[in-house]
Order: C-alpha cells, then structure tokens, then sequence
C-alpha cells in the first residue's frame, strides 16, 4: 500500500453544492410513468386519465422528494415549480392535440376534391355524397364582407382613440368598445333580426355580415389600440419635428410600423367571427344550394353546415363523416389565415438589418 | 438663410405646472448657442417652445412671444406645421424611422411634407448625407434599414434628416448624451460646419461640450423642485466660462452646485 494522499484541512465550498444530474427530470418523469402504470394495472384501474394523474403527482412529489435530500429545499422548491409549469403545460395540451387528432382522423373520410366542389342539393342529409362548395362560397362572403365593414372602422377608431382622443368623448368610445367586446354573438344576431323584421326582409348573407362586423370590431379597436400605443414617442415626434403633418405622421410612419401587428389582430379577429354560428343561422339561415350573391337569399356557412348537419340528420353517419370533414376545413382555414397574419407580420415588421 | 430668434417674455405649462417662467434672449443668425443648467431646470421644454413642438405634449401651452425674424411663432393664424419645416429639431436618442431605408430617412422630410421634384431628390439625399459627414459610411447602403447603423451614425442620420428640409434654424437637445466620444467628435465637428448655413440651438449637460461648440451660453437654474425655471443669464460663451456676471453660474460651471 502506497501512502494516503495527504488529507487536506479544506472548508467545504460554501459556493457549490450538490446537483442532481442534468438528466434527472427526464428520468423523474420515465420513472413516475413506469410506477403509475404499474399501480394503474395492480390496482385495476381503467381510465387512462387517472394513469396519468397518478404519473404527473408522482413526478411532482418524487422530484420534490429527492431533490430536497440531494440538493436541498431550496432547488427543491425550484424544481417542483418547474414541474408545474410543465405539467400544466402537458395538461393544456391534452385537448388540443386530442380536438386536432379527433377532427384530422374522422374528417379526412370524406373530405376529397369531390367534397369541396359540391354542394347538398342532390342528396338528403342522411344520405352519403353531397359536400360544402355552398358553405365555403357562404363563410368567404360574409366573413369577407364583415372584415371589409369592420377592419377600416375598428383601425380608424383606435386610431382615433390613441392619437387624438382626449376627454369624456374617448372615454366613452373605449368604455362602449369594452361592452361591445362582451355582446353575445346571438345577441348581435338578434338585434339585425329585428331591423330585418322591421322592413319585413327574407334571411340573405350580408345580413349576417353586418351581425359579424358588430362581433367583430371591437376585437380589431382593442388589437390595434395595443398595437399603435407600442409605437415609441420619439417617431412621431421625429416626423412632426420635421413639419410633417399630424395626419401624414400617422399614415406614413405611425401605422407603418405597426402594420405587422394590425394585420396579426385583424386576421385573430377573423378566425373569432369565422366559426360563429348562432347570428348566421339567425340572419343567413342556411340553404342546401349554392347561393354566389350575399345580398339576396339565404345561404350557407361552414359553421352552420357543421351544426346542421349534426342536428338534422337524425343519426346518419354519412351526415356526421359530412360535419367533420366541414369542422377540419373551417380549423383549415383558421390556420392559414394565421399563417398567412405572421407572413405579414414577419415581412413588414421594421427590419434591423444587421 | 438662418434667421435670427428674439424670444421674449415666454412661459411654459405643463397642464397647470409653470415649468418656465418669462424668458428673454435673443439668438443670433449662424451663431451656436449651448443652454446649460441642472437637469429639470426647463431647457429642453424652453427648446421645444422654440418650434412648437411643446404644444405636441398633452397638456402644453405656451406664453409670451418668439419672434422668427419678424413674425411672431406665437401669432394668429401662424401654422405649427409650417413653423417646424423652418425650424429643425434631433433629440436626444437616436429615432430613425424603422420602417425606412437610409434614403428614406432622409427623404422623409421631403417626401412627407415638403413639395419636391423626383429628379433632385437623390442629390438632395446626398447632399444632406454629406452635410451630416456620413455620406461615406452609408453610401454602398442606402437601401438598408436606417436603424441597422450604429448609435452615432443613427443621430447623424437624424441630422441628415432634420437638415434635409433646409431649416432656417436647427435645435438639438442633448444630441451627443447617448454617444460614445468618438461619434460625440464627429457630431461636434459637424456642429461647426453647420453653423455656417444655420442658426444653432444645442441643449447639452456637458460643460466642456458647451465651451467647445458654442458661441453664446445660457445658463438655466430652478429656485427648488417645483418652481419654474428661469434664464439665468446668457452671454458669449468665453465669458460665461471664464468671468461670468452671475455667482449662480460660476458656481455651477465649477461643480460647487447644490
């Protein structure tokens, strides 16, 4: 035996202690899985969703556990925090992952070339065929026609309010566009409703266009009011101090640079009025054909086709493969009407150029 | 074309708040004059009095007489906008407008305001460019983002920009107080080259700056938080620095304040 290496009188770091290592987490969390599992077979447990209450509390109180041992409570309490966040995070992606997965296998059945370029009117709702030419025709009408009526007036409202609102009369504007945000959207409905009982008018597509643009502007007054309040002072002033006037001001530098975030809450505004059903099935009413013109005649819409085809079909499942294949396109179409939002967003954002 | 300004008898409010109370000094045509004083002592608000941009903040309001030449900025019927093309302002941080190219900045003024013809923009563009000493810097660039340059090339775009319009007269409130000393240099040299073509305003807090650049110095000091402030003097710049007429303003230049 060679000679101990000499034992060295060293205080203990007071800057490093022990840490568990880094790929700790993940196997706190394969290791809670595999123990909840097991107990959900031992105990008999049916449902998947307590398999996985059980996994998500033994991983917190696991990872609390060992770590206070190891680490202390400090980086205890640090990763048990960390772990709610994450759970939580799982948790929230339960749904969606779960509508997207539910709405892409039962919708992709009938959903063809066939399907996007017929419309109902040779079949009845519980027989198969037919498809939604006349829905898509309905929704791009009246949401079209809704944006075109409430993006302008929502812009220039906030524009109003955040570069030249001053008083009682501003305040009033921004407490009114408060209350419209939390109208019902069958209350809209309802009010268009009575001015058409009023002139004793036939349901038709841009009545439900007008229902929309109520649903719909104070979202876009609310977005772009956020929008134009984060273009910094000093641009403006900049402008001014150059003897530009106020109006130009706002629409050469002030709503320039901030046209990536207008369009972002435009097109958040569209996607909301894009699924509402109740003022469309009030005012529009829904029709079996393919009606081109909003102004006369009831027409259809996608979230109305979805819901009548549930409703009417008295359990046909040719109707319900129909209503899915309806909700995939309209989730479709939300989508790329936000991809297409951050498209904008992203190329007219003001560029650092380095 | 530099004109002179005679000021005289000017207060200004913020909403009821007096942050200035009756100032007089007049400023002479293709001369620097630097306004000094404590933060807080009104010179950047006694600056933006000068071409009404006071007015812009909520609440602002303004007493007494600017006279540009002979017409009264304060007078009836007098158009803040107009005022502005003739009197030029750069702030403090650098603000490019982000959504423009460097030629864009310096054509904004033009392009937004102005009447101009198509054929005279680029030499106009390059003229200021070069008035602003950045021409060199930014030449091969002229389509990039105006806010990719570096601070001290931002302000002198900023200037290129502000005297792209030919001003009359160019205020600047502290426009160096964000730079590093080399960009402040280069700024300071183009302060005297500019002299010759404009009357110069310049806030700035650093003393030696003012003794640098300016010709006539006013000093600017507050009784207490709260007051208004209040023109101390103003006076060539040699003598406010070296014999001043004022004890406040000796004491101040010699950092003996408060």
């Amino acid at each position: 035996m060679s000679n101990p290496a000499p034992v060295v009188d060293r205080a203990p770091s007071t800057l490093r202690g022990a840490t568990l290592p880094k790929w700790s987490p993940f196997a706190f969390a394969g290791g809670s899985v595999v123990l909840a599992v097991v107990i959900g077979l031992v105990a008999g447990l049916d449902s998947k969703i307590q398999w996985g209450l059980i996994a998500g509390l033994l991983f917190l109180v696991g990872t609390y556990g060992i770590s206070a041992r190891v680490e202390g409570r400090r980086q205890a309490k640090d990763r048990i925090a960390t772990g709610l966040v994450w759970v939580a995070f799982l948790i929230a992606l339960v749904p969606l992952i779960s509508l997207v997965w539910t709405t892409v296998a039962r919708g992709t059945k009938v959903l063809d070339i066939y399907f996007l370029t017929h419309s109902m009117g040779i079949v009845t709702d519980n027989q198969p065929g037919g498809g939604i030419y006349h829905a898509i025709i309905g929704s791009l009408e009246q949401v079209g026609l809704a944006t075109i009526m409430a993006a302008p007036i929502g812009v220039l409202t906030a524009v109003y309010l955040v570069e030249y609102g001053r008083g009682n009369l501003s305040r009033a504007i921004t407490f009114f566009v408060d209350v419209m945000t939390g109208i019902p959207s069958i209350v809209a409905g309802l009010f268009i409703l009575s001015i058409m009982l009023i002139f004793d008018m036939e349901p038709f597509g841009f009545a439900g266009s007008l229902a929309l643009a109520i649903l719909m502007m104070p979202v876009v007054v609310r977005s772009t009011e956020e929008m134009l309040k984060l273009v910094p002072n000093e641009l403006r002033e900049a402008s001014l101090a150059l003897g530009v006037p106020k109006w130009r001001t706002i629409l050469k530098v002030v709503l320039p640079t901030s046209i990536g975030g207008i369009t972002t809450g435009i097109m958040l505004a569209v996607a909301r009025i894009a699924g509402e059903t109740a003022p469309v099935l009030l005012l529009v009413f829904g029709n079996r054909f393919i009606n081109n013109n909003p102004f006369e005649g009831a027409q259809q819409s996608l979230p109305l086709y979805i819901y009548q085809q549930y409703a009417n079909s008295a359990g046909a499942n040719a109707a319900y493969d129909r209503a899915w294949a309806a909700s995939l396109t309209l989730i479709a179409f939300v989508m790329i009407l936000n991809l297409v939002a951050r498209g904008i967003a992203r190329w007219k954002a003001p560029k650092s150029g380095r | 074309m530099a004109k002179r300004i005679d000021v005289s008898g000017l207060s200004a409010y913020y909403g009821s708040f007096r942050a200035i109370e009756d100032i007089s000094m007049t400023i002479e045509p293709r001369t620097v004059t630097a306004f000094i004083g404590p933060s807080g002592c009104g010179k950047s608000t006694f600056l933006r009095t000068l071409n009404r941009m006071h007015e812009v903040t909520s609440g602002g309001r303004v007493e007494g007489k600017v006279m540009l030449d002979d017409e009264n900025l304060y007078g009836a019927g007098i158009d803040p906008v107009a005022v502005r093309r003739e009197v030029g302002m750069v702030f403090q941080r650098p603000n490019p407008f982000p959504t423009m190219s460097v030629f864009e900045n310096v054509a904004a003024g033009l392009k937004l305001a102005g009447s101009y013809k198509k054929s005279e923009l680029s030499d106009i563009v390059e003229k200021s460019l070069k008035g602003a000493n950045l021409w060199n810097e930014v030449k091969d660039r002229l389509n990039k983002p105006g806010s990719g340059l570096s601070g001290g090339q931002q302000q002198r775009l900023c200037i290129a920009r502000a005297i792209a319009v030919e001003p009359k007269v160019l205020l600047m409130d502290e426009p160096c107080s964000a730079l590093d000393p080399i960009s402040t240099l280069a700024i300071e040299d183009l302060i005297g080259e500019l002299k010759e073509r404009f009357t110069i305003v310049i806030v700035t807090h650093n003393m030696q700056q003012a003794a640098r650049v300016s010709d006539r110095t006013a000093f600017f000091n507050l009784a207490a938080v709260g007051q208004p402030g209040k023109l101390i003097e103003i006076d060539d710049t040699e003598r406010i620095f070296s014999n001043p007429s004022v004890q406040a303003t000796e004491d101040y230049i010699s950092g003996r304040f408060g």
